[in-house]
C-alpha cells in the first residue's frame, strides 16, 4: 500500500467518523430522557471524533517516516554475510548504498555479485513488509481512536472546548515553528561544522590566509593542498558589501528624503513603483545584469583610464547589490523619517531655517537610530547576498582591498562547494557549513542590533 | 537690529543655494534608480525579444528506401529504427554539390539541428507512404545559423574569429536566396524542457517545476503562517517569554540570508529525512521556511487592523474566542492577509540560492509531473543557461529572464489589485 493510498483512506475514514460523529450526536438527544439538550452544535461532536481517529493515526505516520528507514536499513545489513557486516560499517555505508540502488533500479544492474542481489531483494521484501504492516498499523489505531471518540459523544460532554483547545494548539504549534526553525538552522550548521572542525583546526579556520579547498585525492597531487584559511572570503564578502553600501546608503537615504520631502504627489505616484518594481527583480536577473552588462562595461571604462580591471572585478559586483539595495534603504529610511514627531521638523522651519537644514540638523538627527538600524540590516542582506556575487565575483581566494581585483566570497565558496559532485563527508562539504555557520553568526548579530535599535527608537516616540 | 538682519541676509544667498544643490542631489538619486531600472530592461529585453523567434530550414527530402532501408510497408518498430540521418545527410549534399572534404561536410551537417532526424521520424512513421517521394520538410536550424540569422554574428570579422566559417556563410547566403530559411515564432522556448543544444531548449520544465514547488510553498506556508498570526496576535498571552522570543526569531528568520535555509534543507530535510534531492517537494518545503515570516508579519498587521468592537460584538452575543475569529476576524482580515502571501510567493518564486543547495541546479531534461519528479525553477534555469557559453543561450537566458519577469508583475498587479479593492479604512 503505498503512502498516498493510506493517507486518502485516513482522509475518507475521517470524514466518516465526522458523519458518525455527529448523527450520534444528534441521536443522543433524542433518545436521552426529555428535555436533554447538546453542549455544542452537532458539527463539533462530528469533529470531536474525527480528531480522536485522526491524531494517533497520524502519530504512528510521522513515527513510521522517521524510524522506517533506519530499522529496514538495519536488518538489511543483520542479514548480510558476516565479512559484509564489517564491510558496511568501515565503508561509509557504501554497501548500503548499492543495495539501495540495486533495489531502486529493479535489480538491472548485471555485473553485481549475487549476494548484493540477494541482499537487495531482502531489503525489497522488508520495505514491502513494512509499507504493509504501517498501513494496517496507521488504519487500526484510526478506527480504534474513532470507537473511543464515538463513546465521548453524550449531550453533557463539551465537545466545541474540546475541538477549540486542538486548534488553539495547532495554531500554537504552527507559531513555533519559527523556533523549530531557527534550532533546524543552527543544529544542522553546528553539527556538520564540528565534524569540520575535527578535521581541520578552528584556528586554522579562523586566521588561516589562504583558501584553496581542493583537497588531495592521492597523496603525491600537485597543488591540492586543502587550505581552509577564510580569511580571504571574510575580507572578500567585506568589500563587495563596502561597496554595495557606499552606493546604496547616500542614493537611498537621499530617494528618501526626496520622496517624503520634496516630490510633488504626481511624482510619488510614478517613483514609488518604480522603487517597488526595483524591489521586486529577483537577485538572478541582477546576477546576470551584472555579468552581461556592468562587469564588461567597467572594464572598458578601465581600460580606457588605462587601469588594469579585473573581468569579475569586485566593483561591478558590490555597484549592482548596492542598486539592489536601494529601494531596500530608502523604503526603511522613509520609515524612520516619517517616525519623528510633526512638532520638531515645524519648530524648525518656524525659526526660519530651509528645509535641507531641516532635513539635515533636526530630522536626520533625529531619525538617526533608525536610519542606522536600517543601515545594519542592509549589510546584514549584503552579507548574505548570493545570485549577485555567484555570477558576477570571481572564484579565487585574494586577500586584496583593491575593487578593481577579483575576489570571491563566503556565499559564493558556499554555492561552489556544495554544487558539486561531492561525498557527504569530505572536509570540502562540510567547509561550506563552517562558512554558513560564520555567516549566520555575523548576519544574526547584525539583525539583532538592528531590530534592537529600530523599535528603541520607536518607542522614544511613540 | 539691522545688523543682525544684514548678517541674515548676506547668508542668504549661500543658504539658498545649498537648498538647491540637495535638492538637486535627491532628484539625481532618485534618477539614477530610474535610469538603472531602464538600462536594465532594455538590455535584457534587447537580448531577450529575439529569442521569440527561431530559424527552421526547408530541405527537400529523398525519402529514398535504399537510404532509409525501410520501405513503406515496414512496420512502425522499423520505421523507427530507419536511418533518418543519412536521408538529410544525402539530401542536403543535393542542394550543396561543393560541399566535399570533411570539414565542409561536417559544415553542412552543422546547419540542421541535430534535432532533425527525430522530426523526420516521426514525420514519417505518421506517414509511412511518404517514404520513396521527395517532400520539402522544415527543420530547426543549428544555434550558429540562428545567431546569424538575426545578426548577432559579423560577417566582417576574421574567419577564425566566427563560429560560422566564409564556405557556411556563402550556404546561408544561398538558402537565403532560395526562400529556405524562416524566422518564425519560437514554440519550442515553451513546450521543451531544458537541452544541451540550445535551439532544442525551453522553459517548459522550469516552468512546471516553479508550479509544482509555488504549489508545495503555497499548501504549507499560507495555512501555517495565518494561523501562526492569529496565535500570536488573539490567543497569545501578554507578556509571556515564549510568545517574546518566537516574536524575536520571526523577526530574525525574515533577515536570515536564503542560503542558510538552503544548507538547512540540505542538512535535515535530504541528509535526516531523506526527502529525495532535486524535487518540487524539498524546493517547496524550503521556500516555506523562508516565506513564513513574511506571511506571519502580513497576517499580523492585516489582522490588528480588524477594529476591536467587530470582536467584542461576536463575542458579546456568545461566539467563542475561536469562532470569533474565524466567523469575523479572518474573513475580514483576508484581503490584507492575501496581499502578504502574494508578495511572500512573488519572492520564493524568484529565490534561487537556497534552491542550489538542495540540487535543484541538476540538468533535467524531462518535463516535471509531480511534486516527487526531478525538476528546476526558472530563477535556477536562468543561472543555468547565463552559464553555458553558447551564444544563443545568451538570448535564452533573457527571454527566460522575461517570462520571469511577466509573472512577477502579473503577481505583483495582483497584489495591488486586491489592496485597492478590498483595503478598507475603518
Amino acid at each position: 500500500m503505498s503512502i498516498q493510498t493510506i493517507l486518502l483512506t485516513l482522509v475518507a475514514l475521517l470524514l466518516f467518523s465526522y458523519f458518525l460523529g455527529r448523527k450520534r450526536s444528534l441521536r443522543s438527544v433524542k433518545k436521552g430522557r426529555g428535555g436533554d439538550k447538546l453542549h455544542s452544535r452537532p458539527a463539533y461532536y462530528g469533529y470531536m471524533v474525527a480528531l480522536w481517529a485522526g491524531i494517533p493515526a497520524v502519530i504512528v505516520l510521522l513515527l513510521w517516516t522517521m524510524f522506517q528507514s533506519q530499522i529496514v536499513t538495519s536488518l538489511t545489513v543483520a542479514g548480510l554475510p558476516e565479512t559484509m557486516q564489517a564491510e558496511s560499517q568501515g565503508g561509509h555505508g557504501l554497501v548500503i548504498n548499492e543495495i539501495m540502488n540495486l533495489a531502486d533500479s529493479g535489480m538491472v544492474a548485471e555485473k553485481s555479485d549475487p549476494t548484493l542481489k540477494a541482499a537487495a531483494e531482502h531489503y525489497l521484501r522488508l520495505r514491502g513488509i513494512s509499507h504493509q504492516a504501517i498501513a494496517v498499523l496507521a488504519l487500526v489505531a484510526a478506527v480504534i481512536g474513532m470507537l473511543l471518540g464515538l463513546r465521548m459523544v453524550r449531550p453533557d460532554t463539551r465537545a466545541r472546548n474540546v475541538v477549540e483547545r486542538a486548534i488553539v494548539w495547532t495554531m500554537l504549534g504552527c507559531a513555533a515553528i519559527a523556533i523549530l526553525t531557527t534550532v533546524g538552522i543552527v543544529l544542522s550548521v553546528l553539527f556538520e561544522s564540528l565534524r569540520f572542525f575535527h578535521a581541520v583546526p578552528i584556528t586554522d579556520f579562523l586566521f588561516g590566509l589562504t583558501w584553496s579547498p581542493q583537497t588531495a585525492l592521492r597523496a603525491d597531487q600537485v597543488g591540492s593542498s586543502g587550505a581552509f584559511g577564510a580569511v580571504p572570503l571574510f575580507a572578500g564578502t567585506m568589500l563587495i558589501s563596502a561597496i554595495a553600501l557606499a552606493v546604496a546608503v547616500p542614493l537611498g537615504l537621499m530617494s528618501a528624503i526626496y520622496l517624503s520631502d520634496y516630490a510633488s504627489p504626481m511624482m510619488r505616484a510614478i517613483t514609488k513603483p518604480v522603487l517597488e518594481v526595483l524591489a521586486g527583480i529577483p537577485t538572478v536577473v541582477y546576477g546576470f545584469f551584472a555579468a552581461l552588462t556592468v562587469a564588461p562595461f567597467i572594464r572598458q571604462a578601465g581600460e580606457a583610464l588605462g587601469l588594469d580591471v579585473a573581468s569579475e572585478s569586485a566593483l561591478a559586483a558590490g555597484l549592482v547589490m548596492g542598486i539592489m539595495l536601494i529601494p531596500f534603504i530608502s523604503s526603511l529610511s522613509d520609515d524612520a523619517l516619517s517616525a519623528v514627531p510633526r512638532a520638531m521638523r515645524d519648530g524648525s522651519l518656524g525659526l526660519g531655517a530651509t528645509r535641507s537644514e531641516t532635513i539635515r540638523k533636526v530630522l536626520i538627527p533625529a531619525a538617526l537610530p533608525g536610519i542606522v538600524g536600517g543601515i545594519l540590516l542592509a549589510a546584514s542582506r549584503a552579507i548574505g547576498e548570493t545570485m549577485i556575487v555567484v555570477m558576477a565575483a570571481g572564484l579565487s581566494a585574494n586577500l586584496t582591498i583593491n575593487p578593481l581585483e577579483a575576489v570571491t566570497t563566503v556565499t559564493v565558496q558556499i554555492v561552489t562547494l556544495l554544487t558539486g559532485d561531492q561525498e557527504f563527508d569530505s572536509p570540502k562539504t562540510l567547509a561550506a557549513f563552517a562558512l554558513g555557520l560564520g555567516l549566520f553568526v555575523i548576519t544574526l548579530l547584525l539583525n539583532i542590533v538592528a531590530l534592537k535599535v529600530i523599535r528603541r527608537y520607536r518607542e522614544q516616540y511613540e | 537690529m539691522t545688523a543682525t538682519r544684514d548678517r541674515i541676509e548676506a547668508t542668504l544667498r549661500k543658504r539658498y543655494r545649498r537648498e538647491r544643490l540637495f535638492r538637486f542631489f535627491g532628484l539625481v538619486s532618485l534618477g539614477i534608480s530610474f535610469l538603472f531600472l531602464l538600462i536594465l530592461l532594455f538590455t535584457i529585453f534587447r537580448t531577450g525579444l529575439p529569442a521569440f523567434q527561431q530559424t527552421w530550414i526547408k530541405i527537400d527530402v529523398d525519402l529514398d528506401p535504399a537510404v532509409l532501408g525501410v520501405d513503406r510497408h515496414a512496420s512502425q518498430d522499423e520505421l523507427f529504427g530507419a536511418n533518418y540521418a543519412k536521408a538529410i545527410k544525402v539530401s542536403l549534399r543535393k542542394i550543396f554539390p561543393d560541399a566535399k572534404g570533411r570539414k565542409k561536410k561536417r559544415g553542412l551537417k552543422n546547419l540542421v539541428s541535430n534535432s532533425a532526424p527525430w522530426q523526420l521520424r516521426d514525420a514519417v512513421m505518421k506517414h509511412p507512404d511518404l517514404i520513396g517521394t521527395t517532400h520539402a520538410f522544415w527543420f530547426l536550424a543549428k544555434d550558429e545559423v540562428d545567431v546569424f540569422m538575426k545578426g548577432r554574428i559579423d560577417r566582417n570579422l576574421p574567419e577564425s574569429d566566427r563560429r560560422l566559417k566564409d564556405f557556411q556563410l556563402a550556404w546561408i547566403d544561398k538558402l537565403l536566396a532560395e526562400g529556405r530559411l524562416e524566422k518564425r515564432f519560437n514554440t519550442t522556448l515553451f513546450t521543451a524542457g531544458d537541452s544541451r543544444e540550445p535551439e532544442q531548449a525551453g522553459v517548459a520544465g522550469a516552468i512546471m517545476g516553479s508550479f509544482f514547488t509555488m504549489l508545495v510553498t503555497l499548501l504549507l506556508s499560507f495555512p501555517i503562517g495565518v494561523a501562526a498570526a492569529a496565535y500570536l496576535e488573539e490567543f497569545a498571552p501578554q507578556n509571556n517569554r515564549w510568545v517574546d522570543f518566537i516574536e524575536v526569531n520571526i523577526n530574525n528568520l525574515a533577515a536570515v540570508p536564503s542560503i542558510i535555509f538552503g544548507l538547512l534543507g540540505l542538512a535535515v530535510f535530504i541528509n535526516f529525512f531523506g526527502v529525495p534531492r532535486s524535487t518540487p517537494l524539498v524546493g517547496g518545503l524550503v521556500l516555506t521556511l523562508m516565506t513564513l515570516p513574511t506571511i506571519i508579519i502580513a497576517s499580523r498587521a492585516a489582522i490588528k487592523s480588524v477594529p476591536p468592537s467587530i470582536k467584542q460584538a461576536a463575542i458579546g452575543l456568545g461566539a467563542s474566542p475561536v469562532q470569533t475569529l474565524f466567523h469575523h476576524t479572518l474573513p475580514l482580515a483576508m484581503p490584507g492577509i492575501l496581499t502578504g502571501t502574494i508578495i511572500g510567493m512573488a519572492q520564493a518564486l524568484g529565490e534561487t540560492a537556497p534552491l542550489l543547495m538542495i540540487g535543484m541546479v541538476a540538468f533535467v531534461v524531462d518535463i516535471p509531473h509531480g511534486i516527487l519528479d526531478p525538476a528546476t525553477v526558472m530563477p535556477v534555469q536562468v543561472y543555468l543557461w547565463s552559464d553555458s557559453p553558447e551564444r544563443a543561450f545568451v538570448e535564452r537566458t533573457s527571454a527566460a529572464i522575461i517570462i520571469l519577469l511577466g509573472f512577477l508583475v502579473v503577481m505583483n498587479s495582483a497584489a495591488i489589485l486586491l489592496r485597492r479593492r478590498f483595503e478598507r479604512k475603518w
